[in-house]
């Protein structure tokens, strides 16, 4: 992981001690809201239904374990009201799918406070919101995974540092994503992104990046535009900073819906790539224009160094096969890099509790698996998972052991339930419609594991609005709360993808009809399960039986189990 | 960093350009004043902030570079970096919180156009 040198910290703290200020003189009444808004926005304090929400930065998903328990401390001491129902007491966290972890209970009175505990373990919120460059997300098995071309952690770190607190670009026309992958798999989703960036190798095996910009969901989802194919690593900050500035001088400021970058690059098409091209010649040959010394990349990569590998492979647990033991290593444990070491995933998906949340008690039981399991160190993944990246081989059933007493171990990574979703209408002020009660029902339809194993890999994803949080757009199921009339409703998509090879190419699912009510939500995920089983071919899975039918058997079979929509249908 | 009054007239020999021109385009006409001011018309709207990085990088203005419109104080360590040496504030802000905002600017991690550098470019010069 990387280590904050001085100067980190000391940037941390005095962002903590100036957003302090403002929120002082917020609270005093010097710094009206409209003007402090975009000020807590940039430090991770949106205002959400309840209380305000601090949305806390974890870089590129990385996450130690005393960090976490730094994190369960403001769960615990924090996030509370003394009011309402159980579930509206907090004490909790939600991982987003930008590998972010997000409160929802602390006043505002103590925003500074929390800002200079998460200080105190290299932590912040800045950026994490706002109209300027988000949180750099990357590949939860970066440094580890067996089909990784170059580690993008080190560039990650590179990306984090130049973005952080900009002084050119904190005021975009819109918020500003950025995503790396460094693996011939794409489990970062680049071609959702503002800007996808595939770090790849040239005949020579020079290090550089294949670039794309213009990818994003919401209203209008839109995949990114290849527009370079290979920028030598050293310049990737300048050719960011062309697109980036090109952006900021030309992307739309008249209406939030048309700002994001996408847009420009839809609108202006190749004018953009030229622009974005001239821009970075101009920079490039600017003699004042320094580019990334080589000595900058050795110095983040020894940040990044792989624990000694394992003296001698023990060999893997002996004792007899137990069917729960063999279904969790087939969908928990992932192939690793480093002969003798595994990749662990702690399910977050379980009855109970929405998709992607821990309580303060089970960030510590994660943040203590991670200690005597691997070697201290969590990822936080897209798809709102931890995963223990350093397990030994021969420790594997020790881990299960450990992680079912936490609750960490359902058998049900990549399968059904293994659902993202947004935290929606009971947290969220933006969302039309909850998902929580939606991922429950669909959670307790199918909780037969059998019946999971045998619907098989899948991705189903929730959100509550257009805003898109739960990417629904990518999900090979998309539900979609839309708001009519004041009250609840649910479109759902088949077919999307995310730009995964499971998924294939990266497009938006396509809706199968008009919205569904809530109680009709469970019936339909369903109905169109059915359709798969009974349709798909050989070993085909439900995305590819989802592309080879098309939505029109889906529509059909979603129309029959339709209750108080039926007439509308 | 200057401040000037909120309701003063700008300095004599200063060019008023708004936040959609193309400074760049313009190199010859802004060389020939003593001072640019760059707008905000929105507080949040940061298109003057590239304008401002365009002119002392790539037109290497030396004049005066006033931020004008809607500046708020805390606009102060962003607009400094970016190549500003003076602002005209927004009616209601106070120039004592302006001066004070400036303090908080810790090491940047990028360089900029008033001469600093990345921290890496420093330790490996």
């Amino acid at each position: 992981m990387y280590r904050y040198t001085d100067s980190d910290r000391g940037l941390v703290r005095a962002r903590a001690a100036q957003f302090r200020d403002q929120l002082q003189r917020h609270l005093a009444g010097e710094l009206p809201d409209d003007d402090f808004r975009p000020l807590r926005l940039q430090n991770g304090w949106y205002v959400q239904r309840h209380a305000p929400m601090l949305r806390v930065a974890v870089p590129y998903g990385e996450l130690s374990s005393r960090q976490l328990r730094q994190l369960a401390r403001i769960a615990r001491d924090f996030d509370l009201q003394d009011a309402g129902l159980a579930s509206e007491r907090g004490g909790f966290g939600h991982f987003s799918t930008r590998q972010n972890l997000q409160f929802n209970w602390i006043p505002l009175a103590r925003a500074a406070d929390v800002m200079d505990l998460l200080a105190e373990v290299d932590m912040h919120g800045i950026q994490t919101s706002g109209n300027c460059i988000r949180n750099i997300t990357s590949d939860a098995l970066a440094g580890i995974a067996p089909d990784e071309v170059v580690d993008p952690r080190p560039y990650c770190e590179l990306l984090r540092q130049w973005s952080t607190l900009h002084p050119e670009f904190s005021f975009l026309p819109r918020k500003f994503k950025i995503a790396v992958s460094g693996a011939r798999e794409d489990r970062a989703a680049t071609a959702w992104h503002d800007i996808g960036l595939t770090l790849r190798r040239n005949a020579a095996g020079e290090v550089g990046f294949a670039v794309a910009v213009g990818g994003g969901m919401g209203r209008t989802p839109v995949i990114a535009t290849p527009v370079n194919d290979f920028v030598p690593w050293p310049q990737i900050l300048v050719f960011i900073e062309a697109v980036v500035r090109v952006y900021n001088l030309y992307g739309r400021r008249d209406n939030a819906f048309k700002a994001r970058i996408k847009i420009l690059v839809k609108a202006e098409g190749q004018r953009f790539v030229d622009a974005v091209s001239a821009e970075f010649r101009a920079l490039l040959a600017d003699p004042a224009t320094v580019l990334v010394p080589e000595a900058e990349l050795t110095r983040l990569q020894d940040h990044f160094l792989p624990p000694p590998a394992p003296a001698a492979a023990e060999p893997a647990a002996t004792a007899d096969p137990l069917p729960a033991y063999e279904r969790w290593l087939r969908r928990n444990v992932h192939a690793h890099r480093v002969p003798g070491y595994r990749a662990v995933k702690l399910s977050l998906k379980r009855a109970g509790l929405p998709p992607g949340d821990v309580t303060a008690d089970q960030m510590e039981g994660a943040a203590a698996l991670a200690d005597r399991f691997s070697r201290g160190e969590l990822r936080v993944t897209h798809d709102q998972n931890l995963l223990l990246p350093w397990v030994l081989e021969g420790e594997l059933r020790a881990l299960w052991l450990a992680a079912r007493e936490d609750g960490f171990a359902t058998p049900n990574i990549g399968l059904l339930t293994d659902m993202i979703a947004c935290p929606g209408g009971d947290l969220c002020a933006l969302a039309n419609a909850r998902s929580i009660p939606i991922a429950a029902a669909i959670t307790e339809r199918f909780a037969d594991l059998d019946e999971l194993n045998d619907i098989g890999d899948i991705q189903l994803h929730v959100s509550g609005c257009i805003n898109s949080c739960g990417h629904h757009h990518s999900g090979h199921i998309g539900i979609l709360g839309v708001d009519k009339d004041g009250s609840e409703w649910y479109q759902v998509t088949v077919g999307g993808a995310d730009g995964s090879t499971l998924s294939g190419a990266a497009v938006p699912g396509k809706v199968i009809g008009p919205s569904f009510a809530a109680d009709e939500v469970p019936d339909v995920v369903e109905a169109v399960i059915g359709t798969y089983l009974r349709e798909r071919r050989g070993g085909e899975r439900f995305i590819e039986t989802a592309r080879r039918l098309g939505p029109l058997p889906f529509r059909h079979a979603a129309d029959a189990v339709r209750g108080s929509t039926a007439l509308a249908a | 960093m200057d401040i000037l009054h909120s309701d003063s007239a700008l300095p004599e020999n200063t060019l008023v350009l708004d936040n959609t021109t193309d400074v760049s385009a313009l190199a010859d006409e802004i060389r020939r004043h003593a001072g640019v001011a760059l707008q905000f018309p929105k507080w949040t709207d940061g298109r003057a902030y590239s304008q401002a990085v365009l002119l002392r990088g790539r037109v290497r203005y030396p004049g005066r570079l006033i931020a004008t419109g809607e500046v708020l104080a805390d606009m102060l360590p962003l607009l400094r970096r970016c190549g500003f040496d003076a602002v005209r504030l927004r009616a209601d802000q106070n120039p004592q919180t302006a001066r004070r905002t400036l303090g908080f600017d810790a090491l940047p991690y990028q360089g900029d156009v008033t001469g600093r550098r990345a921290p890496y470019v420093t330790a490996t010069a």
